[in-house]
């Protein structure tokens, strides 16, 4: 016998939560116990206060699993709104990244070319590296960093995704 | 290459690894794993009576042996029986590994039948755990989780094993040890911490060795080398109660025990040194008393191999990283190297001499009612007149620590208690587990009426493999170290401390097919043990004790070394509310 594996499928939730100790550790620990997978995860506190944070988690599953993954988020005491923004509607997704990519001559200059095309900024600068501040969605990252890596990278720093539903209301 | 079922990479892995014992409960979950099992030519399964007893014996074999202890329990309720023990292990420091039973893998998270979250629920109470989703990631888990609970800080380790990935097969080659990416535990001290503790040592005017279990887990030469540094520096030694038996309760320099029962002399010690060498110990609670007033005009010497141990608690001069035999080694040859001599202590002994004079082991003996203290001595006196090696188990409670100041052992892995949980329940499985991994000895679990009837089930354990254990209940028909602190700080309103309903202990241990003895009287109390040693078989001894007689020397809990409390007129019977916060 093997062990046969489900088609995935990656699904960005949007989640805001009472800001409370041990928030971060329930949700990581429900994903664990019930066998979910966390792509990326993000958390910052959203409101004057400091009373609520926004948390997005892109994950992957097949669309039973998707639904499940909701319905326990959901079910969690201090979570307020669970938003499955893949299947909410049209939204924004956006990442940020550091890239620090290392070379001279030629490589440098083809560097910089890149970075203008991918509209990545230049952040820091000695003469032989850079530190580009990249945003956008996930491929275009991977697709950043992908070019980069032929060039010189040394490394990446993540942010992870951050998503909105677009349109004038709130979620 | 041949496949091989997870079931049998997992047993092929146990047998590669030496494992020769496994403690266990069979179960849905695990159910191919006992198949793999089935009449195994090399590795003996002993089969519980609950799961928390598997791990339990599981950490009697690990610490009488030094080898790790191996327990195998199914899903859901097999696995969370065993938390308990898998906690006491992590307090303790003990080696174990521990395979659990989870339900297949397309059902985890669905709240199947027997499913808990294993991995989560041991999350932090294991030195470190894994969910195996393949079989083909099985056997290099199984060395890896051997290897992670056996060296550094040993610990318990969970392998989490859903049933198909027990049954589905892959490709089997025994594991390469690898270097493991981020676990390298720092085994060899640096240079300069060894410079400094063999200088301050050679300057010492008070010096005080505090030994604790980290010396027995380092193995047998560390508690040699132990023994070989105090030689060279003419210094005293006390314990915590884990460390027992790594300096000779015989030898010259031993202070006894220290903490909150440990002896006046080992206390006051501390208190007064001018340089206190911690190897092995980690300043736990019940150890430093208040701790503005612990050791206050000392420098401090700590040895661990666990960098986190270090100033967690008490800031220390000069920390060392280091496995203890290794550092110990290092110490040695330095302190020979540099041709340093035995200093000149006399001072210093002779104040030891007067804190000694106050006898603080000392108690008063009833005339009528068999004393706690004189039990456990005339069972010392008893065994060490055998000639034979002896393993001594406790339970928790008063009677533990009468076991720690009365019974004295002259080597490691010869005493097993729970130190750092403190669970009831945990020396009678732990006896019969010593006893499985040391067939020739004779394993005494020393144990309370309240405390033994936590697992009182494995009594069909030990008949079952002709386990020839020893259990020797002092019985006062109370949780005497709850009752104890009730009289302390409670004005002796004994909520709930007294063991109503008592089951007939002999008659028990007989339904078991054990011997059961009876002990009352002062006058058959050497007849009594004398029975129970010479007689084959597992014993069991409900010897009848002074029902209201209490544990002295006492530090109360927020109190001083210099603070104790000696016998019990100088208990006031109040205690201020932040110290009875204090736990």
């Amino acid at each position: 016998m093997h062990i046969q594996e489900e088609l995935s499928q990656r699904h960005v939730l949007s989640l805001t939560v009472s800001n409370e100790a041990g928030i971060l550790a329930r949700i990581a620990g429900l994903f664990t116990a019930r066998g979910y997978n966390i792509d990326s995860l993000t958390v910052a506190d959203i409101t004057q206060d400091h009373g609520v944070s926004r948390i997005t988690i892109v994950t992957n599953g097949p669309p039973k699993v998707i639904d499940q993954i909701i319905a326990q988020l959901d079910r969690l005491v201090p979570v307020h709104k669970v938003t499955d923004l893949t299947e909410a509607g049209p939204f924004v997704e956006r990442e940020l990244a550091l890239v620090k990519v290392a070379g001279v001559g030629e490589d440098r200059i083809e560097a910089l070319r890149l970075a203008d095309v991918f509209r990545a900024k230049v952040v820091d600068t000695t003469i032989e590296s850079f530190i580009f501040e990249i945003t956008g969605t996930t491929d275009k990252i991977d697709n950043f960093v992908g070019l980069m890596r032929q060039i010189g990278l040394v490394e990446v720093g993540r942010t992870g995704v951050v998503g909105l539903i677009r349109g004038k209301e709130a979620n | 290459m041949a496949e091989k079922s997870g079931a049998d990479i997992l047993v092929q892995c146990l047998v590669d690894l030496g494992v020769e014992v496994v403690f266990g409960y069979p179960g849905g979950a695990v159910l191919p794993i006992y198949d793999a099992l089935y009449n195994h030519p090399t590795i003996k399964h002993v089969l519980v009576r609950h799961e928390q007893g598997a791990t339990h014996m599981a950490e009697g074999y690990a610490r009488s042996t030094g080898k790790p202890g191996v327990v195998l329990v199914t899903s859901g309720p097999g696995a969370t029986n065993a938390v308990t023990g898998i906690t006491d292990a992590l307090m303790d420091s003990i080696p174990m590994v521990v395979i659990t039973g989870q339900v297949p893998t397309q059902l985890i998270g669905t709240d199947a039948f027997q499913e808990a979250d294993t991995i989560g629920i041991t999350r932090h109470c294991s030195k470190h755990n894994y969910l195996v989703k393949t079989p083909g990631k099985l056997a290099e888990v199984i060395h890896e989780a051997f290897h992670i609970a056996t060296t550094g800080r040993p610990g318990p380790v969970v392998v989490d094993i859903p049933k198909n990935v027990q049954i589905a097969t892959a490709p089997y080659a025994r594991p390469e040890l690898k270097v493991h990416a981020s676990y390298r535990p720092q085994t060899k001290a640096d240079a300069a911490g060894i410079e400094s503790a063999v200088e301050m040592l050679a300057a010492a005017e008070r010096p005080v060795f505090y030994t604790g279990g980290g010396v027995i887990n380092s193995g047998p030469q560390a508690s040699a080398l132990l023994r070989e540094l105090v030689a060279l520096t003419g210094a005293p030694v006390t314990s915590t109660l884990m460390g027992l038996g790594a300096y000779p309760a015989s030898g010259d320099a031993w202070l006894g025990m220290l903490g909150m029962h440990g002896t006046y002399e080992a206390n006051w010690a501390m208190n007064q040194a001018d340089l206190i060498l911690c190897v092995g110990a980690r300043f736990d609670d019940r150890v430093t008393g208040r701790l503005d007033a612990f050791a206050p005009n000392s420098r401090k010497i700590h040895i661990d191999i666990d960098r986190s141990s270090i100033n967690k608690i008490v800031d220390v001069d000069v920390a060392i990283v280091a496995d203890v035999g290794s550092a110990l080694d290092d110490i040695i040859a330095l302190w020979k190297q540099r041709n340093h001599q035995k200093a000149d202590l006399t001072e210093w002994w002779s104040r030891i001499a007067g804190w000694r004079a106050r006898k603080s082991l000392d108690y008063a003996e009833s005339g009528t009612e068999i004393m706690p203290q004189r039990a456990i001595a005339d069972l010392y006196s008893a065994t060490k007149a055998t000639g034979k090696d002896v393993i001594i188990t406790t339970e928790v409670g008063q009677h533990q620590m009468w076991a720690a100041q009365h019974f004295g052992f002259d080597a490691p892995n010869k005493w097993l208690t729970s130190g750092g949980l403190g669970t009831m329940g945990y020396g009678f499985p732990a006896a019969i587990g010593a006893q499985m991994g040391n067939p020739d000895s004779i394993a005494i679990c020393i144990a309370g009426d309240a405390s033994v009837q936590m697992n009182i089930q494995e009594l069909g354990t030990a008949t079952q493999y002709r386990l020839p254990v020893k259990l020797f209940i002092l019985n006062n028909e109370y949780m005497g170290m709850v009752r104890q602190w009730q009289e302390l700080t409670y004005e002796s309103r004994y909520s709930n401390s007294y063991s109503d309903s008592l089951p007939d202990f002999v008659k028990l241990g007989e339904a078991y097919g054990w011997t059961g003895i009876r002990i009352e009287e002062p006058k058959d109390l050497e007849a009594g043990i004398r029975r129970m040693l010479e007689t084959d078989g597992p014993v069991i001894v409900d010897c009848r004790v002074a029902r209201m007689s209490n544990c002295f020397p006492m530090i109360p809990s927020g109190a001083a070394h210099t603070e104790m409390l000696l016998d019990p007129s100088q208990v006031e019977g109040v205690m201020s509310d932040e110290a009875k916060a204090l736990v």
